[in-house]
């Protein structure tokens, strides 16, 4: 399952980052690698982007570019 | 490894939301400069850092998380720390500012930075924020494993600065061995063999980290911008290398990442501790409520409000003040100068362009205050963060949303604020459309077309007319913007929609030192950017509405001053010799005793009859107070209509009538025509000129009633009305999305680097507003309400 489809509260661990380009450049050096542990914290109010915890701090992303990292519920 | 005395330049560099800039402004103090790298939109700040003997420069790099750029903007931090950056010396040591509560991620630019080779220290900042997450950090580990001096810091108290200096001054003076890295040896061996090949096939001298980032960046943009200056062979070089490599490894990012984030782990393995139980920071509680549903809009709401409601009583009567003192100087300055063209120049020109530029800085000035708060706390990112969804959709991010909304009150300032948008396709479309936000300069416009000739009714009982007609100018602009945004980033902005990857800083008190240096430094770029350019345009215009000045109304008018004057005297004589006793014509002497005496009685402050006055005086006084305003009426109306016929007879009103062919399909006559030319360097004009064109001088205002009742009574050639609401409303709608303001194209060429896009905004806009002012005027005709 990708990211996106965490709901707030939720845990999962990443198995990898799909795509290319700038946005996947960027996922990769931002920590969203693989074995990396993230939280999903909350949705924006209006439903995008998503605000997520990882390695000690926040970080937004949209929804498409979520969509991009899979991941590993626990 | 050989470590030698530094002479160039320390650079600061680190993450977005480090407290870097307020470290910088701490080390730095009053010694710093802002300028401009060639080339490029990035801001070159610079300064000088005190050490314990003698001084070493600094520059502080823009935030980053990575040397991998996807725009020419990001370039500048490899570039300046490569030495390859034109407008500054190369780099002599790194200062890294590095956030304590975020050191994994920080530790993946300090990885990258280490393969540079310089000496480097960190500043471990914001500490005090670590502590209350209950992280502990064994700053001497960690200074131990990467091995340079690491100081723990929290930049807004004065916490580790004097040992940072220290350190400082042992980097500087050769004692911190430069940084090796230890990481990718054998791409970087790749990386160094072709910078060699680059070397001797085009006899220049590329640093080999550039190549490693061409050759690992997937993006492509630091191979696209080599590729551009060594041609296509290179690039083919490039792209062979790359793949054997990729054969060797796989994706190369995902090699750089892992290889890179795997080392951090190692370093900081038992250097942080975390806490058993995760603490929820006070950070996080605010979030909870500023992000949430619906108090997250309250608040947004809430905060825009405070920002528009300082603007309008603190700035307006700050504005209002330094009006009077500008049209005091005027006035103490002009009643030196004998009349004729020089007073004019510097009353009308040179003091009225110097007020016009004063007169916006309390306004721009408390944007700018506002705008540092809120990114410095961290607000910012929360307010982007509410409403990317909606600015996704014309492809454009949340971002973009603080610098729109300030260009309601003002677009230098919003324009300037779109430095906090990353990816220069996105800022500038902003800066495109920030000018159709309504700002508070076509307020006035508004203001006196409404209340002029928009009714008071009531719509459905509730919605007062006159409202309606503001809320929709305002709204004119919005709507269009958001058409123009999206076809710009079909167009010419056209590209790859750029990551929105925002961190939420957790945060932080704004340090009002930061805070102040960003308001002074914006406040002087304005007055000397903008500044200039609205100085020279006010002179033109008023040049254009001086010249030529026919002798032959000069005259006309002397001569009718003349006869009043002439008359006026006369009147006074028969008055005063109804008074005397005297027979007979009176002599020279006698008339000025008697006008002497009853300029005695004059100075007495009241109308009514000084105590003990004979009756005949009274009459007497009563009938010369009469006389003399009529007098002084008479002579203003004349210098009015003077001034009028001149202004007519100008450059500016010859244009006016050029121009009325143009202007006619709009429902326009000559004087709006010439009204409206003579406001495109600043909106607020069209008011003192629409007061001189219909004869009332130059000092009315948007509440002045003698100028509505003029617009009121004015017709054209052909005897019907001048100003019917059709008229009123493509008037308004012009102004509405007509680019009339020398400042914000100034500041569009600065913040853009380039004359298209501001000579593009001004084509683009001034076409709109008069299809728009077309539209309104035949649509409203068509429908009746003429």
């Amino acid at each position: 399952m990708t990211l996106n489809s965490l709901t707030p509260g939720q845990t999962g661990t990443i198995k990898c980052v799909t795509g290319s380009g700038a946005t996947y450049q960027r996922l990769l050096e931002m920590g969203l690698i693989t074995d990396t542990k993230v939280q999903v914290i909350r949705l924006a109010p209006l439903g995008d982007p998503m605000e997520i915890c990882l390695h000690g701090y926040h970080l937004s992303l949209r929804k498409n570019e979520a969509a991009m990292v899979e991941v590993v519920h626990e | 490894m050989n470590s030698s005395v530094i002479t160039g330049p320390i650079a600061v560099v680190g993450n977005p939301n480090t407290g870097k800039t307020t470290l910088f402004n701490a080390l730095t103090g009053l010694s710093q400069r802002t300028g401009n790298f060639p080339g490029c939109t990035v801001e070159k700040k610079t300064g000088r850092i005190t050490l314990d003997k003698g001084v070493i420069n600094a520059v502080d790099l823009p935030g980053t998380y990575s040397l991998a750029a996807v725009s020419l903007d990001e370039l500048v931090v490899p570039d300046v720390l490569l030495g390859v950056q034109e407008g500054i010396e190369p780099v002599g040591g790194i200062l890294v500012v590095a956030d304590a509560c975020a050191l994994h991620r920080n530790l993946y630019l300090v990885s990258q930075l280490m393969e540079l080779g310089r000496p480097m220290v960190m500043a471990l900042n914001m500490m005090d924020l670590a502590h209350e997450q209950g992280l502990e950090i064994n700053v001497d580990l960690l200074s131990e494993r990467l091995g340079f001096p690491v100081i723990a810091t929290h930049a807004g108290k004065a916490d580790g600065l004097a040992e940072l200096r220290l350190a400082l001054r042992r980097m500087v003076d050769g004692k911190v061995s430069p940084t090796k890295g230890t990481l990718l040896q054998d791409c970087h061996r790749k990386a160094e063999e072709l910078a060699g090949h680059l070397a001797t096939e085009h006899q220049t001298t590329l640093p080999a980290n550039l190549v490693f980032r061409a050759l690992f960046d997937e993006s492509g943009f630091a191979a696209e911008h080599l590729g551009e200056r060594f041609g296509n062979d290179f690039t083919e070089h490039l792209l062979e290398t790359r793949r054997e490599l990729e054969a060797e490894h796989g994706r190369l990012i995902e090699l750089e990442t892992r290889t890179r984030y795997q080392w951090v782990r190692d370093l900081l393995d038992s250097v942080i501790t975390q806490p058993q139980v995760k603490v929820t920071t006070r950070s996080e509680r605010i979030d909870q409520f500023l992000t949430h549903k619906v108090w997250g809009f309250v608040a947004l709401l809430a905060i825009l409000t405070v920002l528009f409601q300082t603007i309008y009583t603190w700035a307006g009567p700050l504005m209002d003040g330094i009006e009077g003192m500008v049209g005091a100087l005027g006035g103490a300055i002009g009643s030196l100068l004998p009349e004729g063209m020089l007073h004019s120049l510097v009353v009308d020109g040179v003091i009225a362009g110097v007020g016009a530029v004063l007169v916006f800085l309390p306004q721009i000035l408390l944007l700018f205050l506002f705008i540092a708060v809120l990114e410095d706390c961290g607000y910012m990112a929360r307010a982007a963060f509410l409403m990317d969804r909606i600015f996704s959709k014309v492809g454009l991010s949340g971002k973009s949303l603080i610098p729109l909304l300030s260009s309601f009150a003002c677009a230098v300032p919003g324009i300037m604020a779109t430095r906090t948008i990353p990816h220069p396709r996105d800022r500038f479309t902003t800066i495109f459309v920030a000018p159709l936000m309504s700002c508070s300069a076509r307020l006035p416009v508004y203001v006196i077309m409404i209340s002029a000739f928009i009714p008071a009714k009531t719509v459905m009982g509730v919605f007062g007319l006159q409202g309606l007609t503001l809320l929709g100018m305002y709204l004119v602009g919005v709507v269009v913007a958001v058409p123009t945004a999206w076809v710009l980033k079909k167009t010419l902005l056209k590209g790859e929609t750029p990551p929105f990857l925002m961190e939420l800083p957790s945060f932080k008190q704004p340090s009002i030192r930061t805070v102040g240096m960003r308001v002074f430094h914006s406040g002087m770029a304005f007055v000397s950017r903008a500044g200039t350019v609205i100085m020279a345009v006010t002179i033109l215009v008023w040049a254009m509405g001086y010249f030529p000045r026919p002798v032959e109304i000069t005259q006309q008018y002397d001569h009718q001053k003349t006869l009043a004057e002439a008359a006026h005297l006369q009147a006074e004589a028969e008055m005063l010799s109804a008074y005397l006793p005297e027979s007979g014509p009176l002599s020279l002497e006698a008339m000025t005793r008697i006008r002497e005496t009853s300029q005695e009685l004059a100075g007495l402050d009241t109308y009514l009859a000084p105590e003990g006055a004979a009756p005949g005086l009274v009459a007497l006084y009563a009938d010369w107070q009469t006389e003399n305003m009529r007098y002084a009426d008479e002579v203003n109306q004349l210098e009015a209509d003077e001034s009028g016929d001149l202004l007519r007879a100008s450059y500016l009103g010859r244009m006016g009538q050029v121009v009325e062919p143009l202007v006619t399909p709009l429902g326009w006559d000559w004087r709006i025509g010439m009204a409206t030319i003579a406001s495109f360097p600043a909106r607020e004009i069209i008011i003192a000129t629409l007061g001189v064109i219909f004869n009332l001088g130059a000092d009315q205002d948007e509440e002045s009633d003698s100028l509505k009742d003029a617009l009121h009574a004015s017709v054209r050639k052909d005897g019907t009305k001048l100003f019917t609401i059709p008229v009123a409303l493509s008037i308004m709608v012009f102004f509405a999305l007509c680019a009339q303001c020398a400042a914000t194209l100034a500041t569009i060429k600065k913040e853009t680097d380039s004359w298209m896009w501001p000579v593009l905004s001004f084509a683009y806009m001034t076409s709109l507003a008069y299809a728009a002012s077309f539209a309104v005027y035949h649509l409203t005709t068509a429908l009746g309400w003429g």
